[in-house]
């Protein structure tokens, strides 16, 4: 029995940052409006400040079990993916699981993974499906990035947003699959996206605060996500193209085969570079960041649940997915809708 | 080999957003009004994609010019 995707749903925090909201906050900004348009973004959702990635991940979790018919006791794995976490212990799976009255057969799991961090949870869920025989698992990815972003700095106020997406990953007797992944790790390029102070290695201190400004400009501090966008611009073009082509070799398919790519929505600059790089279709790229910006480990299930939306993925569609990004961090699958 | 002059004259047609007069090979390009981080990737894009070459956050590092940035293409060609 293999694994597949069956359903996805997601959640947006109700506090909406336009482009307006950013231009009346960064007035000096509208000089490079024509730069920044090309990133991609019109607005992104902001979690409140009592809103945790639990509580977004709970509440698309309730969004998919009311959208879908889901019955929660029908979970027998939970995997939560964030970057902000409940307490030092006990794992927030184990709160969620709790929360959502998930039967406590059910395991559960937190881990940390960013932009790349979709892709790890599926390839964790088939595993669990298909060698250890799990049925049911429910993926929740999510984003509370902004909580994390400089208050000045304009570059990433403009890319991120907040949300969650619930997505249940099952098996039956259809023709949907996964099937195999490639993954990559460079913890030597960690620098390149990082919030440098308030884990164990650099608890927060009095210079964490102290204003960093790159060389365009743009300000953040230690306390806060630091972003090189060059380098990661760079790592990305050279990165993507070699994953998809080994992922293609491992899958023994050839690129004309892909009927969709769903890329990671770091930037829509990014992912254009990316597509004529690799000589690919506009129409076979799918992309959906205009109206929630960079949601991190959510952006490809919402692109994918749009595109199923809106018919650009349909039933038997073959579509590669791929994300990339902090750690740094990459990984691709290819899944038969 | 593309020349220098050819090289700058490629160069300027990405920069469609920006109003500094023509772009020299002696141009500093990091001083020209507007000039943002976007528009490092679109140099970096730019040469990888006409000549084949990825340029990192530290090598763009190491240049001033337009003439800087065409020493480097060559060099890593």
């Amino acid at each position: 029995m293999k694994a597949f995707i069956k359903s996805i749903s997601y959640y947006l925090p109700k506090q909406v940052f336009t482009n307006d909201d950013f231009f009346i906050t960064f007035p000096k900004s509208i000089a490079n409006k024509e730069n920044l348009a090309k990133i991609g973004v019109n607005k992104r959702h902001i979690a409140s400040n009592n809103e945790l990635a639990s509580d977004l991940a709970v509440k698309s979790a309730l969004k998919l079990f009311d959208e879908q018919q889901i019955n929660p006791n029908d979970i027998d794995f939970l995997l939560f993916c964030a970057q902000e976490f409940d307490y030092f212990t006990p794992t927030t799976a184990c709160v969620i699981q709790n929360r959502l009255k998930l039967p406590k057969h059910c395991g559960a799991l937190d881990f940390n993974l960013g932009c790349s961090g979709f892709v790890y949870g599926l390839a964790i869920a088939k595993g669990l499906i298909e060698s250890v025989g799990i049925k049911n698992v429910l993926l929740l990815t999510t984003s509370t990035i902004t909580r994390k972003l400089h208050p000045k700095d304009e570059n990433l106020r403009y890319l991120f947003g907040d949300a969650a997406c619930a997505t249940l990953i099952s098996t039956d007797n259809s023709n949907s699959c996964m099937h195999q992944f490639s993954f990559g790790t460079d913890g030597g390029g960690a620098e390149k996206i990082i919030v440098n102070d308030g884990g164990t290695r650099n608890p927060i201190n009095k210079e964490s605060y102290h204003e960093i400004v790159n060389e365009y400009g743009n300000i953040t501090s230690k306390a806060f996500v630091d972003m090189k966008g060059v380098s990661v611009f760079s790592f990305s073009i050279k990165t993507v193209p070699k994953l998809i082509y080994d992922l293609l070799q491992k899958n023994n398919k050839q690129i004309n085969e892909i009927d969709l790519f769903i890329f990671h929505q770091a930037n829509l600059f990014i992912i254009d570079t990316i597509r004529k790089k690799m000589d690919l279709p506009e129409e076979k790229v799918f992309n959906f960041m205009e109206e929630v910006g960079n949601t991190i480990s959510s952006s490809i299930p919402i692109v994918l649940y749009e595109a199923i939306k809106c018919g650009k993925a349909k039933k038997g569609d073959t579509i590669l997915l791929a994300g990339f990004g902090v750690g740094l961090s990459w990984g691709a699958t290819i899944i038969t809708l | 080999m593309i020349t220098l002059n050819e090289f700058t004259a490629k160069l300027e047609l990405e920069f469609d957003d920006m109003e500094f007069g023509p772009l020299l090979p002696t141009t500093h390009y990091r001083t020209i009004k507007g000039w943002s981080s976007m528009h490092a990737l679109i140099v970096i894009a730019f040469l990888d994609a006409n000549f084949d070459i990825l340029l990192t956050g530290a090598d763009l590092k190491q240049t001033q010019t337009i003439g800087d940035l065409y020493n480097l293409m060559l060099q890593k060609k």
